[in-house]
């Protein structure tokens, strides 16, 4: 029963992302509808998540739907010992569409085989967390105009960064390069680059971190590196403020360079770049919205021609 | 074959396995639940073998196992020979495969999978059957073959 699932980003075609794109661009051209009415999705947060399940929640509520579910483990009888499959089979007898965050990896994958409903993974464990890439994939778009061809850095934690391995791997149907910006500690894992070479994405690896490594920039990808990722403390310390983008370093960006972040962000950014053209992580964020009310439609079967002939939208 | 060399009697009709590496010998038993087989079961531990120095041999009357259940053996003895007995004939002789997928045969390593939190079956996928390589279905971790238990 795999229906209108959604796990895992690495299933979409090149075809199926950009009709996703589509259908969020009609969403930020007007995101309030009724198109959802009598509807109701359900969010069941295994593991707390709070700005993944507003963007979800108020997706759903834009268009009218009903939300239920619960934001936080300690209230469900998961504690008291129930199976994932019993919550999800209970949860499926209420609502058209479960949006699940789960601390297991995997979780997603078996709910979306167990559930008569579509599952909308927002997240399991470490593995995948498609819609924060169908996000990204928005974002990009949106700013250059199109996807292929594009030079994508990413810069940071790339070894256990779940969401730039997803955007990589959404990215193979795009021509892109990747550049990839790291320290040794926290590199991009042998198996993407691998992944790259088998499926022809070009890359490069840089161990500076300045104006002439990024003046070829289309997006900047920022992510965090977590103290607690590293195994030596020392090398924490050496390297911490190595990767941190501060505003001279802009002075040879391109004018079509735009920076993003998944947030939430601590000091990698320096604050006096919001000010300029080039930050874009609070739209990108917002672009969640977007991006989710176009998968919580397509799990629920309405099509792009739907949406665009939709007469429900509220003014 | 000189009679007085055997060191295990003669089956009638059934299945051998034979070849089988002594320390793996109670795995395979396991593996194809042949505690709860009705008719005679023979095993063999620790017999001579001109090739392997010791080996097991397991002799199964009046059983004839599907692919499906003798393909599972791969994960554990993938050179064992298979021998199917009629009237005290071999009439076919079989060869392990590794199948594409293995469903509840091994465990997945990584404790922050759903398959070890959840009353379900595993599932991997076989990457490389040469390398026996792996990819759990689920948490999409890839393993080799010496980093899984059996379930």
């Amino acid at each position: 029963m795999e229906n209108n699932s959604l796990v895992t980003i690495a299933k979409f075609s090149r075809e199926k992302i950009l009709y996703l794109i589509d259908m969020a661009r009609e969403f930020e051209k007007s995101p309030n509808r009724k198109l959802l009415e009598g509807r109701v999705v359900a969010t069941l947060f295994f593991e707390p998540s709070t700005r993944t399940r507003l963007s979800f929640e108020t997706a759903a509520n834009r268009l009218g739907a009903r939300v239920i579910g619960f934001a936080d483990p300690k209230v469900t009888s998961n504690t008291k010992g129930e199976t994932l499959k019993d919550t999800i089979m209970m949860v499926s007898n209420y609502a058209d569409v479960i949006v699940m965050r789960h601390f297991l990896e995997g979780a997603a994958q078996y709910a979306s085989e167990v559930s008569p409903i579509p599952i909308l993974n927002a997240g399991d464990g470490a593995n995948q967390h498609p819609s924060q890439t169908m996000l990204d994939l928005f974002t990009i778009y949106q700013t250059q105009g199109k996807l292929d061809g594009l030079n994508i850095y990413l810069v940071g934690d790339l070894k256990y960064g779940r969401t730039v391995h997803s955007l990589l791997t959404a990215m193979r149907h795009f021509s892109p390069t990747f550049h990839f910006i790291a320290p040794d500690e926290l590199a991009m894992p042998k198996y993407y680059k691998m992944y790259c070479r088998e499926h022809g994405i070009k890359y490069v690896e840089h161990k500076d971190f300045d104006a002439d490594t990024i003046s070829d920039a289309d997006i900047l990808y920022m992510t965090r590196v977590q103290r607690e990722r590293f195994t030596d403390l020392m090398e924490y310390e050496r390297v911490k403020d190595l990767y941190l983008l501060k505003r001279d370093m802009l002075s040879k960006a391109r004018p079509n360079m735009k920076i993003l972040h998944p947030l939430p962000r601590v000091n990698e950014i320096e604050y006096s770049i919001d000010e300029t053209p080039y930050a874009y992580y609070f739209q990108q964020a917002r672009n969640g919205l977007y991006a989710r009310q176009a998968l919580i439609c397509d799990a629920l079967g309405i099509t792009l021609d739907d949406v665009r002939n939709d007469k429900t939208i509220i003014a | 074959m000189k009679r007085q060399e055997m060191q295990v009697a003669a089956l009638e009709n059934g299945t051998v396995i034979d070849h089988i590496p002594s320390e793996k010998l109670f795995q395979v038993v396991n593996l194809l639940n042949l505690d709860s087989v009705g008719t005679p079961v023979t095993i063999g531990f620790n017999l001579k073998s001109k090739k392997m120095g010791t080996k097991g041999i397991i002799k199964v009357a009046d059983k004839f196992f599907t692919d499906e259940e003798l393909n599972q053996l791969s994960v554990i003895a993938p050179n064992v020979t298979l021998s199917i007995i009629r009237d005290y004939e071999v009439v076919e002789k079989k060869e392990v495969n590794m199948p594409q997928e293995l469903t509840a045969i091994v465990r997945c390593p990584n404790p922050k999978c759903i398959t070890n939190n959840e009353p379900m079956s595993t599932r991997f996928h076989v990457l490389d059957k040469t390398r026996g390589l792996l990819q759990c279905h689920y948490c999409n971790r890839e393993v080799t073959l010496e980093q899984v238990k059996l379930v």
